[in-house]
């Protein structure tokens, strides 16, 4: 490949760490963390140039296992750091990573404002439908009658979160859903995904064999989305209505600018700006 | 009472113009030569409720108000009550009402005997674009003689994008103002001090201060969530900081303006956000990720009356434990105050720079009486402090971003640099930066991040330490001004007295106290916060001498010269 740089290509290994994942065997996440290392090797990027930040939560530890700036910050606020990165250093390539709960519950918030605001940037959001770290509590994306969890004995009884609907309402710029079991697939996606301006957002179904471990079926269910991706919201929104939450494939791809304020500076001194005051 | 001011009262319900009015009035006593401090108190309304200008001017630095008011006017009394206590008045006070506005209320009526009526509105109807507030404005000039051109002038500027017969109007009215209070009894104005060049002072609010302070210290990203009372550093910095080539970034709430301000500074940029008590509470979970993490940032609490929504408009210094001790775990971190209107530049402008200098977060604790009131000041030196964030320049074989060092900072890579790649980390870590709940990590890493701050240099901008004598006064942040204001009294009368004002409250530097307090038999103790938080944290970080007093108030209002001067006056 010829990527204008002296240094030979890179492979998908050049952008692992050598620090060993917490997951448990058979995780969804581990074919996440491969496909996202493929991507940045299709895409050659410089590992220096690339910051991949996180919350909490078991798929929100992958900034560690790879060789690229990474910032693990609390519980729900993965959004916002990557946002005030992005603006600050437009430079930059911006992956934000996480999970079911750590996305649409405590960071919903987030979620729908990054959404709208449109930075270019990349939210990959690994559902599994289930808080693994603290041992199997229900999650927004949990179905209401999953009475698994000494929590919610009788199932959470409210209706799931529909993360690809909240993201066309708000405004993303580019959606899509995936799945950890075609991590080819997976990586296609996201190379489509970082390319593509503004805000894009794409949902993994990536399995909890612990805690959901019918998830396992997810593989032989997932089927390629029945229509080429849409730039009209409608189209979008109507496809949504006859989802099975198993299609997998990019829903839509917006035209909306991104969000990017200019950084040029028009003053050298901040000390110019004493002028306004003087008496 | 001072001698060298004069304090006048501007009253009118919200919507009125009193503000207008009396800022009209600052920048005329501002370009006549004189001092001067202008606050405001008003209700959570946006129009019709009650607000008050409250105006001090003097031939010297004025930082604060003083005990009472010599004139108080009100274009009507329409919840006067509300605020009568925050208006202190004396027996020799001038009063002035509107002949249309009703009786005095009842609440004046001790005061009925140095009141007098005159038509504001109706010489205001009289005219065309007529407006009370301007007649008012002019008769406050000539009671306290403010010279006419200095008054018409900053009308003129106050109005200039409102058009020549805005301006006309407005001149008018302030002469006609003037005329009818010929036959009112004079308040003397001490003469104004020499003239200063142009540029040698500047006419700025607290929060217009902070935001300088900050683009002066470097910062280039802010995010904001407004908030009363630090909406408006927020709205300065927005065209400012794009001047400088940065940007700030409107948030949907605290948690993010907190976490963009974390991201920012983490991809190299000093960073900033503003806030009040309750959006620092909601950030103080973020704030220890920038602790642990080593991401410099400042966050700037204007506070105000609490605790919950409290007195959104109205100033305390009750925030003071929250921004200490409001953090979980041990999470070692910078709490600054400023002492003054002025002091809000220099102490932000430090605040960036330790917090760049030791990869940690800076809390500003300013509040609503610095922020929002607006006074003359000295313009303050263009400072540059030495050393700046400390970087990766020579990157060896294996980069550890939390090394272990003998300063306890560490080199911090910025993404771009390349080999420097690592994961900022909120969990426990080890020198490389790996997650760690290992006791020999945990024990490394706190003891660096403690030892950072405590072994830094701050010099002697600790805190501001004046006077030699066995009395001492410890105040903190914007109580620096009424006690400075009492010990100067005291000095007048004959009695020395220390003051000692901190700026840094975090780290604690019980070394550099000992100092301060060398000599000193008796301490008191003034705070703006009824449960004593300042008064618990000097005794938990301090010695202080077996004699000591405190002067603990509550807000809303201020703490009077005359009071601290009292609590000591026995004390002897």
């Amino acid at each position: 490949m010829d990527n204008g740089i002296a240094n030979p290509a890179l492979s998908a290994r050049d952008y692992k760490s050598s620090v060993k994942p917490v997951w448990c065997p058979g995780c969804g996440d581990f074919s996440v963390l491969s496909a996202i290392t493929k991507t940045f090797a299709e895409l050659q990027l410089d590992p220096a140039q690339v910051a991949v930040i996180s919350g909490i939560g078991c798929s929100s530890r992958i900034p560690a296992y790879l060789n690229t700036y990474g910032f693990h910050g609390v519980h729900g606020r993965a959004l916002p750091l990557g946002v005030g990165l992005k603006v600050a250093r437009p430079d930059l390539t911006v992956l934000v990573t996480g999970g079911d709960g750590d996305g649409f519950s405590i960071g919903g918030n987030h979620f729908l404002h990054a959404c709208r605001r449109n930075v270019d940037i990349t939210y990959l959001v690994m559902d599994n439908q289930v808080y693994g770290m603290t041992k199997g509590q229900a999650s927004p994306t949990t179905a209401p009658d999953w009475a698994l969890s000494k929590l919610t004995p009788e199932g959470p009884g409210i209706n799931p979160f529909y993360p690809l609907v909240i993201a066309l309402a708000s405004g993303a710029n580019f959606i899509a859903r995936a799945s950890s079991s075609d991590p080819n697939g997976t990586a296609r996606m996201l190379v489509d995904a970082i390319r593509h301006p503004g805000f894009s957002f794409i949902q993994v179904l990536s399995p909890c064999v612990t805690f959901q471990p019918e998830q396992r079926e997810w593989k032989k269910l997932v089927h390629p989305a029945p229509v080429e991706a849409t730039s009209d919201p409608a189209k979008a929104a109507r496809r949504l209505m006859t989802d099975d939450n198993l299609f997998v494939g990019v829903l839509y791809q917006g035209t909306r600018k991104p969000f990017q304020p200019c950084l040029e500076a028009d003053l050298e001194h901040a000390a110019e700006l004493d002028e306004a005051f003087a008496i | 009472m001072s001698t060298d001011s004069v304090s006048i009262a501007f009253a009118g319900s919200g919507g009125a113009g009193v503000l207008t009015a009396g800022n009209v009035l600052l920048e005329a006593a501002a370009s006549a030569g004189w001092y001067a401090y202008l606050s405001r108190s008003a209700g959570p309304q946006i129009r019709g409720g009650e607000s008050v200008t409250l105006l001090r001017v003097s031939r010297n630095r004025v930082e604060s108000h003083d005990d009472d008011f010599r004139l108080l006017l009100a274009i009507d009394w329409r919840n006067f009550e509300r605020f009568v206590a925050e208006l202190p008045l004396s027996g020799d006070s001038l009063l002035i009402g509107d002949a249309e506005a009703g009786p005095l209320p009842e609440c004046l009526a001790a005061y009925a005997a140095r009141y007098c009526e005159l038509p504001l509105k109706r010489i205001a109807k009289g005219m065309s674009q007529g407006r009370p507030n301007m007649v008012a404005l002019g008769v406050l000039a000539a009671a306290i003689g403010i010279p006419c051109d200095k008054v018409t002038e900053a009308l003129a500027h106050t109005l200039r994008d409102k058009g020549q017969a805005a301006m006309d109007a407005g001149a008018a009215c302030v002469t006609a103002g003037m005329e009818c209070a010929r036959e009112l009894p004079l308040i003397k104005l001490p003469a104004a001090p020499a003239p200063r060049a142009h540029g040698e002072r500047l006419l700025i609010t607290g929060n217009e201060a902070t935001g300088l302070g900050a683009v002066r210290g470097g910062v280039r990203f802010v995010s904001a969530y407004p908030i009363t009372p630090a909406t408006e550093i927020l709205e300065w910095l927005a065209p400012s900081v794009d001047r400088l080539g940065g940007t700030l970034v409107q948030a949907e709430d605290e948690l993010a303006s907190v976490n963009q301000a974390i991201g920012a500074s983490f991809g190299g940029t000093p960073s900033l956000t503003a806030t009040s008590g309750p959006g620092l509470a909601l950030m103080l979970e973020s704030i220890g990720l920038a602790v642990a993490a080593e991401v410099p940032i400042v966050v700037v609490d204007v506070m105000r009356g609490g605790p919950s929504t409290g007195i959104p408009t109205k100033s305390e210094q009750a925030d003071l434990g929250m921004a200490l001790y409001g953090l979980h775990g041990d999470a070692p971190h910078l709490v600054l105050a400023p002492l003054s209107v002025a002091d809000c530049l220099f102490t932000t402008q430090w605040a960036v720079h330790l917090a760049e200098a030791l990869q940690t977060p800076a809390i500003v604790l300013s509040d609503q009486s610095l922020g929002q009131s607006r006074a003359v000041i000295e313009r303050p030196a263009d400072l540059a402090f030495i050393g700046r964030r400390q970087t990766l320049e020579d990157i060896g074989e294996r980069y550890a971003r939390y090394a272990v060092t003998t300063s306890g900072v560490s080199p911090m890579a910025i993404p771009g640099m390349p080999g420097g790649q690592y994961t900022a980390e909120g969990l426990e870590h080890s020198e490389a930066g790996t997650p760690s709940g290992s006791a020999a990590d945990h024990a490394a890493q706190l003891q660096k991040r403690r030892r950072k701050l405590t072994d830094f240099d701050y010099g002697t901008h600790w805190a501001e330490i004046e006077g030699e004598a066995t009395t001492a006064v410890i105040t903190w942040g914007s109580t620096t001004g009424p006690v400075r204001e009492a010990l100067n009294r005291r000095a007048v009368a004959g009695w020395a007295t220390r003051m000692v004002a901190m700026r840094l409250l975090a780290p604690a530097r019980p070394d550099a106290m000992r100092q301060a307090l060398d000599g000193v038999e008796r301490v008191l103790i003034v705070e703006q916060c009824e449960g004593g938080q300042f008064h618990h944290y000097l005794r938990a970080h301090y010695d202080l001498p077996a004699e000591v007093r405190t002067l603990c108030k509550p807000g809303p209002l201020p703490i009077r010269p005359q009071e601290v001067y009292t609590r000591i006056e026995d004390w002897h």
